[in-house]
């Protein structure tokens, strides 16, 4: 099968890479470009832990394939932080110990900035749906969603 | 997975490469039912089509009170949009059900319908908003019932070379009421066990219509007539409801396979649908 030239967005930044068109985004991102924070789990579109923003929605990067994000902009949970400095809801992960083996982490903190971006005062039932396609096996919810509530401007009002 | 892969830019691009490939090439929507399928080994389709960026199959519209959905409408759009929310309420929590937020953004309605999966949870919805389907071909568009697009389990009416364009289906009017409920194993991503979507509409506070669609029940989605001829001409309340109940557990003609089985299936189906009408029952006070 002959491979395809794939250009996008990746993080802010301009890339061209070349690729068989059968690759899901989670491989491009993993084995072609290097970004493994990005986790495979079940690459069934089940667990999350793939998640990555593509034109800013949560996705499951195993069930879309490396030419649909052709001229697209996709964000990976590398592309979140700015440089050493974290982003407030990694900050807030880290505080409040949201992070027991940390497999299901990045998807979770993609799917809780997406849920943010759009939401920034979530309800406690509002998180729950967001991160309902993210599985913990740990099961470290209620810290994840308290994270979360931190993180949101609704959670600074109240720890203040 | 090994395939060929072609973007199509246009409806009549997509029907051509579709006619290449002979019947054995498939089209990709959202991809999150054919992916799953490839990657288990269920399908090989040696090519693929991608139609994910025809401007044609995207949109909602109404016109005349119709309303038209192109088939690349995602669930994440439909919940997002005030023109249903007002007007295909029962469309809106069927998508708000499926999978969860990352699927809702990459699936679609047409994917949905195309599966033809008996527990699809756009399909009740559909069947009770009196949808139909419009499919093109190389023979120009031909539109059909929802109801007459599925022949079985993962089959439908479509022709090989044949595209799902829109689903179009009246607005409901100020004095209609709809539910859809689902059981699954868990609130998020969950396959249904069984689904009962409910659609009434009131004259001088008589039920004038009813419509029950019944998911995951049957080897198609189906309508429960018995129960929706009960309702009918008459005013709603807690005997008119247990009774349509129970004629809509008699219509439910579940199997017991690895999700649930039968008789649990068809009780359920009577509940979802008493308390779907209970609901209906308090917001008309
Ligand atoms: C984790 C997970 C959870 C899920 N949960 C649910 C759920 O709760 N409820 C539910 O109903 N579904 C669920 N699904 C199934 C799936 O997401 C839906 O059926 C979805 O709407 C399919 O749309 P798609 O665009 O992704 O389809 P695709 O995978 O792109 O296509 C599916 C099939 O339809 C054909 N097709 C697509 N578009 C067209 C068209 N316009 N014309 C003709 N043929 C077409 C394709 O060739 C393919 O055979 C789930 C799937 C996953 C992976
Ligand atoms: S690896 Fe993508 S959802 Fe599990
Ligand atoms: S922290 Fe281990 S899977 Fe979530």
């Amino acid at each position: 099968m002959e491979n395809v030239q794939i250009k996008f967005i990746l993080n802010g930044e301009a890339v061209e890479v070349s690729a068989p068109p059968s690759l899901t985004l989670l491989k491009l991102l993993r084995e072609k470009l290097g970004l493994t924070g990005s986790k495979p789990g079940c690459e069934r579109g089940e667990c999350g832990a793939c998640t990555v923003l593509l034109d800013g929605d949560p996705v499951n990067s195993c069930l879309v394939l490396a030419p649909q994000v052709e001229g697209r902009e996709v964000i990976t949970i590398e592309g979140i932080s700015d440089g050493e400095k974290l982003d407030p809801i990694q900050e807030a992960f880290i505080s409040e110990s949201a992070v027991q083996c940390g497999y299901c982490t990045p998807g979770m903190i993609i799917s809780a900035k997406a849920l943010l971006n759009r939401n920034p005062s979530p309800s406690r039932d509002e998180i729950k749906r967001a991160i309902s396609g993210n599985l913990c096996r740990c099961t470290g919810y209620t810290k994840i969603i308290k994270a979360i509530e931190v993180c949101s401007a609704s959670g600074a009002a109240v720890e203040e | 997975m090994q395939f060929e892969y072609t973007k199509a830019a246009s409806i009549e691009e997509a029907l051509d490469l579709l006619a290449a490939g002979g019947g054995e090439a498939k089209v990709i929507a959202g991809g999150t039912d054919l992916l799953v399928n490839i990657q288990e080994g269920l399908e090989s389709p040696p090519a693929l089509i991608d139609i994910g960026g025809i401007a044609d199959l995207k949109g909602i519209e109404e016109k005349d009170g119709i309303i038209e959905l192109g088939s690349l409408v995602t669930h994440a759009e439909v919940l997002g949009s005030e023109l249903l929310r007002e007007k295909a309420p029962v469309l809106v929590s069927a998508c708000s059900e499926v999978g969860a937020v990352q699927i809702r953004y990459r699936a679609t309605i047409g994917g949905n319908i195309a599966t033809a999966s008996p527990s699809g949870d756009t399909v009740p919805a559909f069947y009770v908003l009196g949808a139909r389907v419009a499919i093109r071909g190389g023979e120009g568009e031909r539109e059909i019932a929802i109801e007459d697009f599925f022949t079985g389990v993962k089959r439908t009416v479509l022709e090989p070379g044949e595209l799902i364009v829109k689903i179009r289906f009246p607005g409901m009017p100020e004095s209609a009421r709809s539910f859809f409920k689902k059981l699954g194993q868990r609130k998020a991503l969950a396959i249904a066990k069984v689904s009962v979507a409910g659609y009434l509409d009131f004259k001088d506070g008589l039920v004038e219509e009813a419509r029950i669609a019944l998911g995951a029940v049957a080897t198609t989605v189906i309508r429960a007539e018995k129960a929706e001829e009960a309702l009918k001409g008459k005013e709603l309340s807690d005997e008119v409801i247990e009774e349509a109940g129970r004629l809509t557990t008699e219509a439910s003609k579940a199997i017991t396979d690895i999700r649930s089985n039968a008789e649990y299936r068809d009780e359920m189906a009577g509940l979802l649908l008493t308390r779907g009408l209970k609901d209906i029952l308090k917001s008309l006070i």
